[in-house]
């Protein structure tokens, strides 16, 4: 299964809810204002970082470059990745879930 | 006498408009920037305060290239020109992101929440986004 976050997890609960229901091999992907969960330093990172061992993260690179996360450190491990990355992933799971 | 009499007092009151939004995901951000411009227009008492997700506004190096969107972070550095000067963050907003005041595009003072309370108590008009 391939996750989606789009809401930053300073402001809704839907990082926590997917961490809560992904599966072990789960791919997580950070979009929109979802990528602030990516950052190093923030609050939130270490509950990515529990699940490092079990399921793989992502972050779209235009998502971060806009917010002007490019030179912030982010949470090591997670790949990022462009639009094309994206469309592969979709691709490659046979099903996506939104977490809206 | 003329109710249009330039010497007539003016009353000035304090507005306060609060940035709780992440640029970007939502229109919340862009729409506040260009309300506060209008505002600042009306000889006004204004500040502006970032707080929560709205710190993350006013990060430096962001390139909007690759979402198509316009990037609207280099306009907070109108706001001086525009004589709102009074630009408060939410210390604890800023730790909770990993982030500093050496990370914003424009100077700005940033208060504790205890501070920030009593500067938010002494408004007469808060407009929250």
């Amino acid at each position: 299964m391939l996750h989606l976050i789009n809401k930053s997890p300073f402001e809704r609960n839907a990082l926590d809810s997917c961490l809560r229901m992904a599966k072990s091999g789960s791919a997580i992907l950070l979009i929109e204002d979802g990528v602030y969960a990516a950052l190093a330093k923030a609050a939130h990172a270490e509950k990515i970082i529990r699940r490092m061992g079990d399921c793989s993260f992502y972050v779209l690179g235009p998502d971060v470059a806009a917010r002007g996360l490019s030179d912030a450190p982010l949470i090591e491990g997670i790949d990022v990745i462009d639009y094309e990355g994206f469309v592969d992933m979709v691709a490659e799971h046979d099903a996506t879930q939104s977490w809206l | 006498m003329n109710e249009f009499d330039e010497s007539a007092p003016t009353v000035v009151k304090r507005f306060m408009y609060v940035n709780r939004r992440a640029p970007y995901g939502t229109i919340y951000a862009l729409e506040c920037l260009e309300v506060v411009l209008v505002a600042a227009a009306f000889d006004q008492d204004v500040s502006v305060v970032f707080l929560d997700d709205g710190v993350c506004q006013l990060k430096k190096n962001q390139d909007t290239t690759g979402i198509g969107m316009k990037n609207f972070s280099k306009t907070y550095g109108a706001l001086d020109d525009y004589d709102v000067e009074k630009i408060y963050v939410e210390k604890e907003s800023l730790a909770a992101r990993g982030l500093t005041a050496d990370d914003l595009v424009i100077p700005v003072e940033v208060l504790a929440a205890d501070d920030l309370r009593e500067v938010m108590a002494q408004q007469d008009v808060v407009i929250s986004f």
